[in-house]
């Protein structure tokens, strides 16, 4: 199993090379940087030229590949515009952790999303979290009862949520649980940010604002989630191993949980292991209209923003983590399905 | 010599409600299992021999299975109007079952040692070490080799016959005084069919308990069983002691069904005799005998009316209007 993890991981390099190479080139075509950079006015061609050179964007891309990669530390470059190089680099590229600073902001990418990352996490994990733990009890319930009332009031649930678009929950839950309370009177729940400024940021004031975001990313996914959950209970319950488990006289709920339920969760390890990683991205949409301040917004403002360090290293995190996520569901895999060995 | 009765089912009648309409799978078949006594239910599949036997453990899952009426009493306790958490206390541990095929039978995602354990802890209240050792007494009783180490193997790491094995061990752990095998060699290659068969008998020998052994390989029932029943779409047809049912077959059914079967003791030259025509569809609501369509010796009230199973000779029933010896009803 080491020596399967360690090859996986001696695989993804060159793998997460030719991403990079990829989405490097792609990055020149997202739009000109410079553009924005003083403001409402479009910006001067002297301005321009002096801009371009001082954030490295008059090298040729290989040249911008090479110092996003190992950084320009080792070289001179020219700042002034005189054709002489002779300031020195400070870029120490992204194999050494630097992975640049925001053309627009002017901080440190990492420190960026530094900031924004424990939001999204927060914000992500506590809807996988719900997620994960409703459609595993409403898949299992569903299944249990086939063709009951429940479990078809359930499927019609499921197809009406799963065919909405997020915005559209997003909006609707702001209008039904916020607007319409607080018109009535009612208490209602924040639909914009992470705390109130005067509460300050406080347990509490996070987790009564996480919940309209939190509600609505998950309706979705539950609907969707739980479907899988279901058909796969289904099928493992109709298994000749549950039948041999029930003839042993063992008790429903044991059979249920002890025989059935590591089954079915096979296939949702895969779907989960797929899911994870593209969480570290951050729920775009969600993040705008609930204003939470997480590494969706931080993808959106820089990519509209042409601020390619920040959507580059937003872009390769993700990359990483479903490589990494990949592998890690192979070894989970593995250890829940003693059939599968790795060599 | 009659011994002390143990299982006597009553007008058992089993349905699912599908899709494509009521089938029906066992029509009201009545039998007794005395205690110690091998019987042998056979049939082609689909005739009912599984289902009869799921249903009075409660193993029929409902919708869309329907128990429509009979008794299945055990020991005084009739197991069809059991609650669940009863039953449960039955299965495995006075009842228990063995499986047709024993690649799919076991939970594959679990240990031996656990699947085995996980019985003689709930029945017999055993501590997690006590089972252990228990389990591993069964796999070396069964057969098993090296059976300590093996209790953390899962069941792909043994082959079919040892498979069926664990499984055998593991329904025999609380040793109960049923055991319904339901065609438990019909997977595994004929050399270890043999070896399963002459492990059953022994452990029979040894448990002393009383067995139902479901095929539809009539060779296999001659030496190990002491009655026969054969049964025909959801019906028993007849029931018989095995030597009566091998050389006095009576049932129109049984005869056809014994003149398709190759034997050492026939004449070289004589072929095999099919059965013309395929078993009826469950679906229709059965009138008059099943197998009226394929029988020779068929009369007239053959298809309106059901004979009822009668005893036609000492401990010897069947279930048909025509007397096969004279020809013409009985």
């Amino acid at each position: 199993m080491g020596r399967y993890v360690a090859r996986r991981l001696l695989q993804a390099v060159p793998l997460l090379f030719i991403i990079s190479v990829i989405l490097f080139v792609l990055m020149q075509s997202i739009g000109d940087p410079l553009a924005t950079m003083s403001g409402r006015r479009p910006t001067r061609s002297a301005d321009r030229e002096r801009l371009k050179r001082q954030l490295g964007l008059d090298q040729p891309v290989l040249m911008q590949y090479v110092y996003w990669l190992v950084g320009n530390d080792w070289t001179s470059i020219d700042l002034d515009g005189d054709g002489v190089r002779e300031t020195r680099g400070e870029r120490k590229g992204v194999l050494r952790g630097d992975l640049g600073r925001s053309l627009k902001k002017r901080q440190p990418v990492l420190d960026l999303i530094g900031e924004r990352l424990p939001n999204t996490l927060l914000l992500m994990g506590t809807y996988e979290m719900v997620v994960l733990v409703g459609a595993v009890a409403l898949g299992i319930y569903s299944a249990v009862r086939q063709y009951s009332i429940f479990d078809h009031a359930v499927t019609g649930v499921s197809f009406v949520l799963y065919s909405m678009p997020i915005f559209f929950i997003a909006l609707l839950s702001m209008y039904l649980l916020a607007v319409k309370p607080k018109q009535w009177g009612l208490p209602y729940f924040p639909t914009v940010g992470m705390f109130e400024p005067e509460a300050g940021k406080t347990v509490p004031q996070v987790i009564w604002h996480m919940v309209l975001p939190v509600l609505s990313l998950s309706l979705i996914s539950l609907a969707g989630y739980s479907r899988y959950m279901r058909s796969s209970m289904l099928e493992v319950l109709s298994q000749d191993y549950i039948r041999t488990a029930k003839s042993k006289g063992l008790e429903r709920r044991y059979v249920l949980f002890a025989h059935a339920l590591k089954n079915a969760s096979l296939p949702i390890v895969t779907l989960i292991g797929l899911d994870l990683p593209t969480l570290l991205g951050g729920a775009i949409v969600t993040e705008r209209i609930f204003g939470w301040p997480g590494m969706g917004r931080l993808f959106f403002d820089s990519v509209s923003d042409a601020d390619t360090p920040v959507v580059m290293a937003i872009l390769m995190m993700v990359s990483v983590a479903v490589v990494v996520f990949q592998i890690l569901t192979d070894v989970i895999y593995a250890w829940l399905d003693p059939r599968i060995r790795y060599e | 010599m009659e011994r002390p009765l143990l299982l006597d089912v009553a007008d058992l009648q089993t349905r699912f409600h599908t899709p494509e309409g009521t089938v029906y799978a066992v029509n009201g078949i009545s039998y007794r299992l005395h205690e110690g006594e091998t019987l042998a239910m056979v049939g082609e599949s689909g005739c009912g021999k599984s289902v009869s036997m799921m249903s009075i453990l409660g193993l029929i899952p409902i919708p869309p299975g329907e128990i429509v009426s009979g008794t299945a009493r055990y020991r005084d306790r009739d197991l069809l109007r059991m609650s669940e958490e009863e039953l449960e206390q039955v299965r495995g541990k006075e009842i228990a079952m063995i499986f047709q095929d024993p690649m799919t039978s076991l939970n594959p995602v679990l240990t031996v040692g656990k699947q085995i354990t996980e019985m003689l802890q709930k029945h017999m209240g055993m501590k997690p070490a006590e089972a252990a050792d228990r389990a591993v007494q069964l796999l070396e009783w069964v057969g098993i080799p090296d059976a300590r180490r093996r209790l953390a193997d899962y069941p792909h790491q043994f082959s079919g016959g040892m498979r069926q094995r664990v499984m055998i061990a593991m329904q025999l752990a609380c040793t109960p005084s049923i055991l319904i095998a339901d065609e438990p060699t019909t997977a595994l290659d004929v050399t270890i069919q043999a070896q399963i068969m002459d492990l059953v008998i022994r452990l029979r020998e040894e448990v002393g308990m009383a067995m139902i052994w479901i095929t539809h390989n009539l060779g296999v029932v001659a030496g190990l069983a002491e009655r026969v029943m054969v049964m025909y779409a959801g019906f028993i047809v007849e029931e018989a002691n095995v030597d009566d049912l091998f050389q006095d077959p009576r049932h129109p059914y049984t005869i056809a069904l014994l003149a398709a079967l190759p034997r050492v003791d026939r004449r070289r030259d004589r072929r095999l005799k099919s059965i013309p025509g395929a078993p009826p569809s469950l679906l229709v609501k059965p009138r008059g005998c099943p197998f009226a369509p394929r029988c020779e010796f068929v009369i007239a009230r053959c298809q309106s009316e059901m004979p009822p199973l009668e005893l036609i000779a000492p401990r010897h029933k069947i279930a048909c209007w025509v007397d096969v010896l004279r020809g013409g009803s009985r």
